[in-house]
């Protein structure tokens, strides 16, 4: 059971991936970014890992992937021309991948990893701890000042993106959003005290 | 027989999808009837009849409007992009359905007990969105692709204060899974010991947050007549389009499921005494959805740039900080610790 959910999720992560690149449509091509990525869920799940599972759909497939989809579908480039460009920079691109293959075989050949830390792996969380609960201990309790720095990466990055995109034009009529809240109901409309069963 | 569902593989799959249709069917034969409901309130507040000429007081009137979409003819726009047009509405019906795998009837009745189940509502509910930018992008046409462009910035900006509104109840329960929040709501004060009391001005901006998440009026941008024709589902026609309203109804009684888990004690009884049960989850998700109805017939709807605001600069900041101050009255006991009501763990 467990072994053709592993098999299901596998196949289709690869799948996703492979019609990710080779898609002709861009938008088709994020749409199967999308199902390799809930089969990646799928597969942290398995490895019980259901709180990681939850926030790679939220985070990834709810927000960053509708960020593409978005921009794919406003841009209007022409992908196929596109494509054709990049033929030209294949050979540098498969050396390069032929370079990181090998470094991969070489260092995955030579790592000789502890008995002991392949049942780490596999028994992650123990059964009376709950997976959500035992990953806020590390990262409030232990780790606390690292998160705290993540977070004031972000805000330094969000407030980064403000800045650069915030301008202020003078010849852009702006709405008042308190004068039209403030807004005399009296004056705007005629109220009618309609009785039940009547109608106007 | 009991060896054979519960040791071998095939029983077990078999038992699964018993379980599944026993969710599905009783969900969309109510779906039927609310749908009726909604248009029969809808109808009263505005002084007419409604539907009232397909079975007794028009009861059957949904069961007509199904026969009428299959049998009509599929039309599929020229230019569409033909297997993302149709996977569209399948996306939204499959969306809205999957969520209730883990929504709690009674104590212990749920197809999936799992310990991050209100964030797997929470993930389901943000795949949603798709089912809408892939119909109004697949439609090759300017009316739905800006309609779906419209609706998904909406239904992405409240996901935002609904997430925050979550943990809220998520740090008073100490808890992620549905059968504990409820729990945790259980007391011998009945229906004072459920979080719409300590929680209830996130009650408000929850159920009116629902309200723009699952496009309903006030926020049915996406649908403004006047402005957009209909949103992302113009170029939709017959079984494609049943199963895009299918899919939005579920949402809205799942948001109702939700209201009445995180804030109504689910399935406890509101008078002490009382037993608990199913009829009570019933009646709460009843009485929420009269509320969705009640709304969409009596409010005007919001202006784009206003639902914006709305959500983004009154709504975020609000929960945010209530967020804030429930972390500390729960860690330090404020208000007869009725924000601390631990389960497990704490």
């Amino acid at each position: 059971m467990s072994v053709f959910a592993f098999y299901l999720f596998a196949i289709s992560v690869i799948t996703g991936g492979l019609f990710t690149v080779i898609s002709r449509n861009p938008v088709h091509s994020v749409l199967w970014l999308i199902l390799a990525f809930l089969s990646a869920a799928g597969l942290f799940v398995m490895l019980n890992a259901e709180f990681v599972a939850m926030l790679l759909i939220i985070v990834y497939v709810g927000a960053v992937a509708v960020l593409f989809l978005f921009v794919v579908m406003m841009l209007d480039v022409d992908f196929a021309e596109l494509k054709a460009e990049m033929a030209r920079y294949m050979p540098l691109a498969l050396l390069i991948g032929l370079i990181i293959l090998m470094q991969f075989v070489m260092a995955f050949g030579a790592w000789d990893a502890n008995v002991a830390a392949e049942t780490l792996r596999t028994q992650v969380v123990t059964d009376e701890v709950q997976n959500t609960a035992a990953l806020g201990m590390i990262l409030y309790d232990q780790y606390f000042l690292l998160f705290q720095l993540s977070g004031l990466i972000l805000l330094v990055a969000m407030i980064g993106a403000i800045v650069l995109t915030l301008r202020h034009r003078v010849d852009v009529k702006r709405q008042n959003v308190v004068s039209q809240m403030m807004r005399d109901p009296k004056l705007a409309m005629k109220l009618n005290d309609v009785k039940p069963g009547q109608g106007l | 027989m009991a060896d054979f569902f519960f040791n071998t593989t095939l029983g077990t799959i078999l038992l699964i999808i018993g379980q599944i249709f026993l969710v599905v069917i009783p969900l969309l034969l109510a779906l039927a009837f609310l749908m009726y409901a909604d248009r029969k309130i809808w109808a009263s507040v505005q002084l007419r009849r409604g539907p009232n000429v397909v079975g007794i007081y028009g009861l059957l009137q949904s069961f007509a409007d199904f026969a009428k979409y299959i049998v009509k003819e599929v039309v599929v726009p020229a230019g569409a992009d033909r297997s993302v047009f149709f996977m569209a509405p399948m996306v939204t019906l499959v969306m809205a359905l999957v969520a209730w795998a883990v929504i709690p009837f009674n104590d212990g009745w749920v197809l999936s007990n799992i310990n991050v189940a209100i964030l797997y509502v929470f993930a389901i509910s943000s795949l949603e969105v798709y089912g809408v930018i892939m119909g109004g992008w697949a439609s090759n046409s300017k009316y739905p692709f800006l309609g779906s462009l419209r609706s998904a910035a909406q239904m992405i900006s409240y996901e935002v204060s609904i997430g925050l509104i979550i943990i809220g109840v998520v740090i008073s329960s100490g808890s992620l899974n549905f059968g504990d929040i409820v729990r945790s709501q259980s007391g011998d004060l009945g229906l004072l010991n459920w979080y719409w009391l300590p929680h209830f001005p996130m009650l408000i901006l929850f159920f009116i947050s629902a309200l723009a998440e699952t496009n309903r009026p006030p926020f049915d941008l996406p649908e403004a007549e006047s402005e957009l024709v209909a949103g992302y589902q113009v170029e939709y026609s017959s079984t494609p389009f049943l199963l895009f309203m299918i899919g939005e109804l579920v949402a809205v009684v799942l948001m109702c499921a939700l209201i009445s888990l995180m804030f109504f004690g689910g399935w406890l009884s509101p008078i002490p005494g009382l037993p608990d049960g199913i009829f009570w989850m019933v009646a709460k998700i009843g009485l929420v959805f009269f509320f969705f109805s009640l709304v969409k017939a009596i409010t005007p709807r919001y202006r784009y740039d206003q639902l914006m605001r709305l959500g983004w600069k009154v709504f975020l900041p609000f929960s945010l900080f209530w967020v804030v101050f429930v972390a500390f009255a729960a860690k330090f006991d404020w208000f007869w610790g009725i924000y601390a009501r631990w389960t497990v763990g704490g």
